[in-house]
């Protein structure tokens, strides 16, 4: 009972601060252009490469410092967080659709329904995912939507296989037996008696699929597939930072910094709702 | 007077040819109370799921009827039978841990299913169950019904899915050893509850157990099964006093109050067994698969 409520407690906190990290990233993605110090596009050649605030040679207002074109890091870095919040919601949200949906299907009626949901997810998951989204990207063309598509399209199995298992498991119940004998039709069991059990697996896979999304665009970005490269991404100023390493670390920290921080954060404020949303876990 | 439950001549097979059910008859009269007993893997829980058409997929019935209350569930369309399934029937399960849906609370799921099967109220509804919590005497009703499975006692769970059972006035309850799952302190109290609420709803009940115990305290009749087959059936009165089946007998020999403590913690004769196993075989030599 001690060591529940004590990892209880540590859940929490985790929860709050993986929360917290998101929410600050979050406000600052929507309201870009209000907290952004400076135009993320602006070049001068007078400013390049200015180190961050504590060190010598840094200019006010440049608290990030400034990359090779002069460009304002930190300016860059909230404007980038957009694209990868855009990102991160609608390719996990559509990845998850699909494969929610299918893995519900699959683990409730089993049968034929799973065999062939399961001998599809077998196929996709054959192909290494980054080729498959280099490939794809390729073929839809560059730009946000591809991205977007790109992800969902490759990682709707990863909830597939999950929520399959998971309903699996839950259909064996007894109470799902039980809704049966009271005269329950199949579909609405599996909507109202099975899926509230499965929720909270879809809730923390989820957000875990929104730090990747946020993984794959930065690699996309990285390798110049992703949006045009007058946006910043983070993606992008990680490959710019890499190529000034030795004039100008901080262009290549900080980016990175971000992503790890962000990353971490959804698949930690996954498994904390995860654990708040059980009721037998709570 | 038609029985509440009729089962006629019942076969069932697995995909691999394998019979679970073989030719099973079976009566229970309205009202009453009928023991099936039977070592574990004989076929009980089968029949039970069977009567209530849960029957895992994989299993398949060849032949034989099933009537509930005259009424032949063959013949009905499968949407009618569910209907008239949950009207008639309910389940005390054996595990109510997992009879309860666990991210729902008690409350609502009670309620839903009696507004469910008698197109009730909520608030009638709401009032029933209360209703049955009393007279399964859960005295913190308002508790009990906020709270969620995992937060109950096994023996509260079990009060919890009794009244439930007989919530909705069913004819029939199959209970299928719904006293196994607990502390053997609270079994008591339970069996007890069931028999009295048995008694006051006037309630058939197919009672599945291993324990000759609780035949003896629960039922008015008893069929014993083996292998997926009914070996004997009689009143439980004529069984305890003149076990005919050697089965039966070698049963009772292997359950303690019923023989001299020195026998009781022998199994069931290996020699008994032997018999009915070379009878049974030599039943199923003389029945044909059906096509397929
Ligand atoms: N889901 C299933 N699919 C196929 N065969 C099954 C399934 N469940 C049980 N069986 C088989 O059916 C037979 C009858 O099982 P059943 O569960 O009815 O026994 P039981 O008399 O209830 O035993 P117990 O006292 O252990 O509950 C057994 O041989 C068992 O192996
Ligand atoms: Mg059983």
């Amino acid at each position: 009972m001690d060591d529940g409520r004590i990892s209880r407690h540590g859940s929490g906190a985790k929860l709050w601060l993986a929360g917290g990290w998101l929410l600050l990233a979050l406000l600052a993605a929507i309201f870009a252009p209000l907290v952004a110090p400076q135009d993320p596009l602006a070049q001068d050649l007078m400013l390049e490469r200015l180190p961050p605030f504590w060190m010598s040679g840094a200019e006010p207002g440049y608290w990030l410092g400034t990359d090779s074109l002069g460009r304002d890091l930190l300016s860059r870095l909230i404007f980038g967080a957009r694209i990868a919040f855009i990102v991160a919601f609608a390719a996990a949200t559509a990845a998850c659709l699909v494969g929610s949906t299918l893995g519900l299907v699959a683990g409730y009626f089993g049968g034929w329904a799973d065999r062939i949901i399961s001998r599809i997810v077998d196929v996709w998951m054959a192909f290494p995912p980054v080729l498959f989204a280099i490939l794809l990207v390729a073929v839809l063309g560059t730009g946000l939507s591809s991205v977007i598509i790109a992800i969902a399209v490759i990682d709707w199995t990863r909830f597939c296989r999950v929520i399959r298992a998971e309903t699996m498991g839950q259909s064996r119940m007894d109470y799902v037996e039980n809704a049966r004998i009271a005269g329950y039709g199949r579909i609405g069991i599996m909507l109202r008696e099975v899926l509230p059990n499965v929720v909270p697996s879809i809730v923390a896979l989820l957000s875990l699929e929104m730090g990747i999304a946020v993984i794959v665009e930065a690699i996309l970005s990285f390798v110049n597939l992703s949006i045009s490269t007058d946006d910043p991404t983070w993606g992008g100023i990680i490959a710019e930072g890499r190529l000034s390493i030795h004039q100008a670390w901080w262009v290549l920290v900080f980016p990175l910094i971000t992503l790890i921080l962000t990353v971490l954060s959804f698949s930690q404020f996954g498994e904390g709702l995860k654990a708040r949303f059980d009721p037998v876990l709570r | 007077m038609s029985a509440c439950l009729d089962i006629r001549d019942l076969s069932a097979v697995l995909p691999n040819g394998q019979r679970v059910l073989r030719s099973v008859s079976l009566a229970v009269q309205p009202g009453e109370v009928r023991a099936l007993v039977g070592e574990s893997g004989a076929g009980k829980t089968m029949i039970g799921k069977a009567v209530l058409g849960v029957l895992p997929s994989s299993v398949r019935i060849v032949e034989g009827d099933m009537l509930l209350e005259g009424e032949d569930l063959g013949k009905l369309q499968p949407k009618a039978r569910r209907t008239l399934i949950g009207a008639r029937t309910a389940l005390i399960p054996q595990d109510p841990l997992t009879a309860l849906n666990p991210s729902r609370r008690i409350g609502p799921q009670m309620t839903d299913r009696l507004v469910r099967i008698l197109g009730w109220s909520g608030e009638k509804a709401d009032q029933r169950i209360r209703q049955l919590l009393d007279e399964v005497q859960i005295r913190d009703p308002d508790r009990v019904l906020k709270s969620y499975p995992h937060e109950l006692s096994g023996g509260m769970r079990q009060r919890v899915l009794i009244a439930a059972a007989f919530a909705a006035e069913p004819r029939l309850i199959v209970a299928d050893e719904p006293t196994t799952a607990l502390d053997v302190t609270v079994q008591k109290q339970i069996l007890r509850l069931i028999a009295q609420l048995q008694r006051e709803h006037g309630t058939a009940i197919l009672f599945v157990t291993h324990d000759l115990g609780v035949v003896a305290k629960i039922s008015q009749k008893v069929s014993v099964l083996y292998a997926g087959k009914v070996v004997e059936e009689a009143e439980t009165a004529a069984l305890f006093a003149a076990p005919r089946h050697p089965y039966t007998r070698a049963l009772m020999a292997a359950t303690p109050r019923y023989a001299d403590p020195l026998a009781s913690l022998k199994p069931v004769d290996e020699t008994v067994l032997a018999g009915l196993a070379a009878e049974i075989a030599s039943a199923d030599q003389g029945w044909r698969r059906p096509h397929g």
